[in-house]
């Protein structure tokens, strides 16, 4: 699905990843924590396309292509999703309108004919359902004036309209009650195939509660110093990161 | 709106530049070059005007000899040079047509490339057009089916000669000769323009609907439109504009009077798109226009306006409400991109018990551009219990552009409520790259984005116009993010 080799990259001149590899296949669900600034977001806004960040070495591989060459709307086209941490509004664009455009883009990209109205409002109502998303909120401009829980139950509606192959869910729990926590969980988990697979930005275990990862990696100083499964994240839980960082060091 | 499909925006967009910059090949009739008494009176005879109208018209000359242009407005510009412009220019063949098939074919190809269609029997929808180009109308659409219902609805010329009464009643009743150097100078020279008597308690069942375009060179276009809805009337009046491109300003200054009577409501929209001039700013329309409505007691006007193009703009449709009840209210887009400048806003002027006006404006500013607003709301002394809403948002593009507000406030009812509220902001990245990473291509967001903060404006706008301008803001801002 996608391979990330020795990944390095700059914002404004300081490094942040400093020679990560992944590989995540297709049908898993790879969890990536670690501390505040070891370069998690970072790596999410990078796969996504963001253009603030310099990459100075590395290769990336997604669905066959060399993702880095692509531009942001050619890497969703081909089925890269990212979560927002901080989703964004856009105020008088409905929900509908925006995600029928999203939608259309893909479609088009892969030289298919346009959604009908039918077959879209169909959707629409079966994937609000996954989330527990007031048909409401679909019709409202997008995020606007949304809670902070309904705007990443969005995002997860999103992504169950856009059917990605791969999804990154950038902090996604972060500032999320339980309730809306497990909403989100059960809008991932419904969404999980064989086909797909989604990488699980967090910072925290509770997430993984609900969601329950096939690898758990540890992001430290902008490289993935430890892997495990989920046991490792009830550790962390535990005893923070500190050992983490110490056992990089004297490493 | 939802029957434009986004491939069709996409169409739309791959055609970026101004593409009303063609020039039709037909034969044009001008007068000499200048201005003084003989030629306002060459202007008149050529058009068989009674006297009483060459006497406005010289009165107003006389007048506008004493003014000076405005200098006050947020704009910088060459000045014309008011002897160095042609005042009439009529494309030749100008008599009477008896119907449609008499029409030149240039004529009606370039109609066809403006997209208004006249051949009633073809359209769809209803809407009744009248054709200005240069200086004279040049068609008229649906007037007889119109004419059963009393509804007038003809060239101003054609009034002038078949409506004597009622446009000697009205004209400059709202817009003195005297208001400003422009509508003074408009008095003066005005050549065309469109006429329009809604009679008492019949609602007009189409769209009426006005088209102007400058063709010839070295012209100005000036042309005075009336709108009259009697008691308990309704209309609803659209109006487009383009020009060819061309390295000279060439200077529009209009006049549109609206009265609406006793329980009357005008709902008067403008798509403006003028040749705005090149990408160094070389060439472009001076839109220097004078609009105002005035309603009696418990009437009703509403002014849209999706302003796009022009070198320069200068408008302020504003309202005065004179009857009591009587409710006035502006929606503007106004987009610049490169080099433009655009001056516009609007006023209330609140005189009647308990009137009521709403203010929405959405200024956009690409490119190099300055884009202000500028608005007056005044409560006289007897407007008891009046209210305003004034709303006005400024959008950046790009961090070389300008926005300004010019809000201005004048209160003498303790009983009036005034609310203003202002946002400036810029396009956001994030905004930008949430829709390009749900696979949402950089232009095709750029419209959305616009599109949807333009859209409590655009939502007031005839489904008809609503889809142009929509395509038209597209296009102003095609790569426009910097």
């Amino acid at each position: 699905m996608i391979e990330i080799i020795n990944l390095h990259a700059n914002i404004e001149g300081k490094e942040i990843l400093k020679g990560l590899t992944l590989t995540v296949k297709a049908g898993e669900v790879h969890a990536i924590m670690g501390p505040n600034g070891a370069g998690k977001s970072t790596l999410a806004s990078i796969l996504a396309g963001r253009e603030e960040y310099e990459i100075t070495s590395g290769e990336v591989t997604f669905e066959g292509a060399d993702l880095l060459e692509l531009s942001t709307e050619e890497r969703a086209h081909l089925g890269l999703f990212l979560a927002f941490q901080y989703p964004v509004e856009i105020p008088g664009v409905s929900n509908v309108n925006f995600l029928r455009t999203a939608i259309n883009e893909i479609r088009e990209a892969k030289g298919e004919d346009s959604i009908s109205a039918k077959e879209f409002m169909a959707m629409v109502r079966e994937k609000s359902k996954i989330v527990e998303l007031d048909s409401k909120l679909a019709s409202r401009s997008v995020n606007e004036g949304f809670s902070g829980g309904e705007k990443k139950r969005n995002e997860i509606f999103q992504m169950a309209m856009l059917n990605p192959k791969l999804a990154v869910l950038d902090e996604t729990d972060s500032g999320l009650d339980i309730d809306a926590l497990r909403i989100v969980a059960k809008g991932v988990n419904t969404l999980k195939s064989a086909d797909n697979a989604s990488i699980v930005i967090t910072h925290y275990q509770r997430l993984l509660d609900y969601i329950v990862p096939d690898f758990v990696h540890v992001l430290h100083d902008g490289k993935i110093v430890k892997t495990g499964n989920k046991e490792l994240a009830l550790e962390l839980e535990e005893k923070g990161y500190d050992w983490i960082k110490e056992e990089t060091q004297v490493g | 709106m939802g029957q434009y499909t986004e491939n069709e925006l996409a169409k739309d967009l791959e055609n970026q530049d101004y593409k009303f910059g063609f020039v039709t090949d037909v034969e044009t009739e001008k007068i000499p070059v200048g201005l003084n008494e003989d030629i306002i009176r060459l202007i008149s005879s050529k058009k068989e005007e009674p006297k009483w109208l060459l006497d406005y018209r010289i009165n107003a000359y006389r007048t506008w000899l004493t003014m000076t242009e405005p200098e006050w407005a947020h704009v910088r510009y060459q000045k014309p040079d008011f002897q160095n412009i042609t005042y009439y220019a009529a494309p030749k063949q100008t008599k009477k047509y008896e119907s449609w098939d008499d029409v030149d074919p240039e004529m009606k190809e370039t109609m066809g490339k403006l997209g208004i269609s006249m051949e009633e029997q073809k359209r769809l929808t209803g809407v009744a057009v009248d054709f200005v180009m240069d200086s004279v109308s040049v068609a008229t659409s649906f007037k007889s089916k119109l004419k059963e219902l009393g509804i007038i609805f003809c060239s101003f010329s054609e009034a002038v000669q078949e409506y004597p009464e009622l446009v000697r009643e009205h004209m400059g009743t709202i817009i003195p000769h005297t208001d400003n150097f422009y509508a003074a100078l408009n008095a003066a020279v005005f050549t065309d323009g469109s006429f329009c008597y809604i009679p008492k308690g019949v609602r007009c069942p189409m769209e009426l609907s006005t088209y102007f375009r400058i063709n010839a060179g070295g012209t100005g276009q000036f042309e005075r439109t009336l709108v009259i809805a009697d008691e308990g009337a309704y209309v609803s009046y659209l109006e487009g504009c383009t020009a060819p491109q061309r390295d000279e300003n060439q200077l529009h200054a209009a006049v549109v009077e609206l009265k609406a009577l006793k329980d009357a409501e005008i709902k008067y929209s403008t798509v403006q798109n003028w040749y705005p001039g090149d990408k160094n700013g070389i060439g472009g329309v001076f839109n220097f226009v004078t609009k105002r409505g005035l309603c009696e007691t418990n009437a009703k006007i509403s002014w849209t306006q999706v302003e796009t193009g022009s070198a320069v703009t200068w408008k302020y449709p504003s309202c005065i409400l004179k009857g009591d009840h009587a409710v006035g209210e502006f929606y503007s887009v106004a987009v610049t991109n490169n080099y433009q400048q655009a001056d516009t806003g609007t006023k209330m002027i609140h005189l009647g018990k308990n009137t009521k006006s709403t203010i929405i404006s959405k200024g956009i500013s690409a490119g190099d551009s300055q884009n202000s607003y500028r608005g007056l709301v005044q409560i006289h002394k007897n407007a008891h219990k009046s209210r305003n809403f004034s709303q006005c948002d400024s959008l950046l593009m790009t961090d070389h552009c300008g926005a300004h507000t010019f809000p201005y406030i004048e209160c003498k009812n303790p009983t009036a409520q005034i609310e203003h509220e202002a946002t400036t902001s810029k396009i956001g990245e994030d905004q930008l790259f949430y829709c390009k990473q749900r696979g949402i291509s950089e232009e095709k967001a750029i419209s959305l984005i616009v599109n949807g903060y333009c859209k409590e404006v655009l939502n007031q706008l005839p489904m008809e116009f609503a889809v142009e301008a929509q395509k038209l803001l597209a296009i102003s801002l095609e790569g426009s993010v910097g």
